[in-house]
């Protein structure tokens, strides 16, 4: 009885996730096409924040932005015209960099030279390796802290602020400086470490085979091959200075205008207490004392204008060290 | 003499000096450690670890140290933080766990899925993010959403239903967590792409050629290879973010209340404080012993917490070295 049946083709049906198909995401599982969808969708957010971000500061900054805020001095005053402008803020945060990148540098590249190039007893190089560590995770407010205490000392009067009486109140722009130096330290450090790690070690037998010594290598084969990481590190490290808050409230006293201590010009300036752009942003946002929004406005887009011009600068210099997705660079987030 | 100073440097005075500098940096750090402790001690040696229970409002406490004068008694050390640790709890989980999925879905996008063209828009984005200072985030965070959230969001009803006890104007929970988030985002989606990225591209590759599709490879393998390193990304961005201090000073509110998740919604528009918060709302009183030493203790539970979290993003890591990926 078994005849034999004509052969009948199988209705053709589209081939989902077969060969010779590229997959569309439409015919995906509904839980592939959420994550998909949720992955654009937090990329696309993060740019929005962002734009609006920048946007809204460059919207708020041109409207309250004079040149002659940049040029005159705070005032004190009843409303927000008669508060002058932030040339303090200015210097104070220009001063207070300077004095932390002096500070910072030299330390952090010495750092990461005996790290790398000598590095005995190890253990020693260990301990230097994690208290860097420590520090650049350190919040900035406790270093603020530990810096007042440490000014605070019998010994350190002579850097800050003295008072009538005699008590040392800690503040100065020595003090808030050499703190500053904590916060970029870590930076420059891994930058410069990281610089001289990918220096190939046959430079550095090439260097000794025609009779240099460790030193000698150092500073006429290795310097000049790492100069640009140190460049980097040393953006990185100004970019988290004038953005940093804490230690300029607690340690520079955020007063309105920069006050040197004593008649000796340069170590009166340093001595005394100031202000800087974040601190005159915190103080006249509702937050600090004052009712002048559109004052904190204006210096808050000076602000946002040189980070973004830090960021511009790491770019430059920094494009041929950054890892494979270009958002680390020496291992710090940028 | 001068000759001795210009003449090249002799290797062993090379590696001395060095090596001082070296010492003196990691000096500075451990008497930054030392110091801390030092100034925190009177609360620990008047109240034990049970200072980090709950009692009183902490504005109370802080007059009662400040009015205690230059010299006070032990009793004047008295303090009870819970509603401050509290307050840096509720703003910082939430804010880490939202950032993470945020975070690692940007970074999928960037790392996997994004066209050359819009990668290069993305991570310069990321980078500022995560550079624009606190106190920019602070004054949008004040001037902006504040108010917003006090004239739009909360109800009349909501206000009128805390009355009694604090004022809701927009200061609070919700804000925070918001403004936080958007801080600690950036971190973890750097750390989260170099982890994605080491991740071999054959691994993935062999997933989509056994016939699955790219979004499914790269969940199954490369976000699951990378997964300590994600977990330690967030670990990170945990610690980062109990230290963030001015932010949280400026849309925090600064009331000793502490929000209580039994209120519903109105919870996210109570007001708080935070350990960082709370040591810039009384830098003025540090001069009275008492509040300064609780200062210092606040300080240093940051410093110790900070610590074993790295030591935890650490270990988490270790997996990873397993597989000779670097990350």
């Amino acid at each position: 009885m078994s005849t034999l049946q004509p052969y009948e083709a199988p209705a053709r049906r589209p081939m989902l996730h077969g060969p010779g198909q590229r997959s569309s995401p439409l015919h995906w599982r509904w839980t592939d096409r959420l994550v998909l969808a949720m992955a654009w969708g937090a990329g696309i957010l993060l740019c929005l924040i962002a734009a609006a971000i920048v946007i809204y500061m460059g919207v708020r900054g041109i409207q309250y932005l004079r040149p002659s805020l940049l040029f005159s001095h705070p005032q004190v005053g009843t409303s927000q015209s008669g508060t002058g402008g932030f040339l303090d803020p200015i210097l104070g945060t220009a001063i207070l960099t300077l004095i932390g990148l002096l500070l910072a540098t030299p330390l952090a590249v010495a750092a990461a030279l005996w790290v790398v190039e000598y590095g005995r007893p190890t253990w020693l190089a260990r301990v230097v390796e994690s208290t860097i560590e420590i520090v650049a995770g350190t919040p900035d407010i406790l270093i603020a802290l530990f810096g007042l205490t440490v000014f605070q000392l019998g010994l350190f009067a002579p850097f800050s602020f003295t008072a009538e009486g005699g008590g040392v109140f800690g503040r100065s722009f020595i003090a808030a400086g050499s703190m500053m130096s904590l916060i970029a330290l870590p930076f420059i450090y891994a930058a410069t470490r990281d610089g001289l790690q990918s220096v190939p070690a046959h430079v550095r037998e090439a260097a000794y085979a025609l009779g240099k010594t460790r030193i000698a290598t150092i500073r006429r084969v290795l310097m000049p091959s790492v100069r640009s990481n140190i460049a980097t590190g040393v953006t990185l490290g100004i970019s988290r200075i004038i953005g940093d808050t804490a230690i300029v409230i607690l340690l520079l006293g955020a007063t309105l205008r920069i006050e040197p201590q004593g008649s000796v010009p340069v170590v009166g300036l340093l001595r005394g207490t100031g202000t800087t752009l974040t601190g005159y942003i915190f103080e006249n946002s509702p937050a600090g004392e004052g009712g002048a929004p559109q004052k904190a406005y204006a210096a808050a887009f000076v602000l946002l204008l040189a980070v973004l011009a830090l960021n511009l600068l790491v770019d430059r210099i920094g494009r041929s060290q950054a890892d494979a997705t270009g958002l680390t660079v020496a291992g710090a987030v940028v | 003499m001068l000759e001795r100073l210009t003449s090249p440097w002799s290797d062993r005075r090379a590696e001395i000096s060095l090596g001082a500098a070296s010492l003196l940096v990691g000096a500075v750090v451990i008497a930054m450690i030392v110091f801390v402790t030092i100034q925190a001690w009177p609360i620990f040696e008047h109240n034990g670890l049970s200072w980090l229970g709950s009692g009183k409002s902490f504005k109370e406490q802080a007059e009662a140290m400040q009015s205690a004068g230059p010299h006070p008694s032990g009793s004047a050390y008295y303090l009870r933080a819970w509603p401050l640790i509290w307050g840096t709890l509720i703003a910082t989980v939430p804010a880490v766990l939202i950032g993470l999925v945020i975070a690692v879905c940007s970074s999928i996008f960037i790392v996997e899925l994004a066209p050359g063209r819009l990668r290069r828009i993305v991570v310069p984005v990321i980078r500022l993010l995560a550079s624009v200072p606190s106190v920019v985030y602070g004054l949008i965070g004040v001037l902006v959403l504040v108010p917003w959230v006090g004239n739009h969001v909360i109800s009349p009803h909501e206000k009128e239903s805390l009355a009694n006890t604090v004022q809701l104007s927009g200061f609070g929970v919700g804000v925070s967590i918001v403004i936080l988030t958007v801080m600690v985002t950036p971190i973890m989606v750097a750390l989260t792409c170099e982890a994605l990225a080491a991740v071999p591209n054959s691994w993935r590759e062999g997933a989509i050629a056994l016939g699955v599709n790219p979004v499914r490879a790269i969940l199954a393998v490369t976000v699951r290879a990378a997964r300590p390193a994600i977990i330690a990304a967030a670990v990170l961005a945990t610690a980062r973010a109990l230290g963030e201090s001015v932010m949280l000073a400026m849309v925090s509110g600064g009331t000793d209340f502490a929000p209580r998740p039994s209120d519903g919604v109105t919870f996210l528009f109570e007001p708080f404080r935070t350990l960082a918060s709370t040591i810039i709302d009384f830098r003025d009183g540090i001069g009275a012993p008492a509040l300064k030493s609780s200062l210092y203790a606040f300080a240093l539970l940051m410093l110790v917490s900070g610590f074993v979290l790295s030591v935890c993003g650490y270990l988490i890591k270790l997996p990873l070295r397993k597989y000779q990926v670097r990350a």
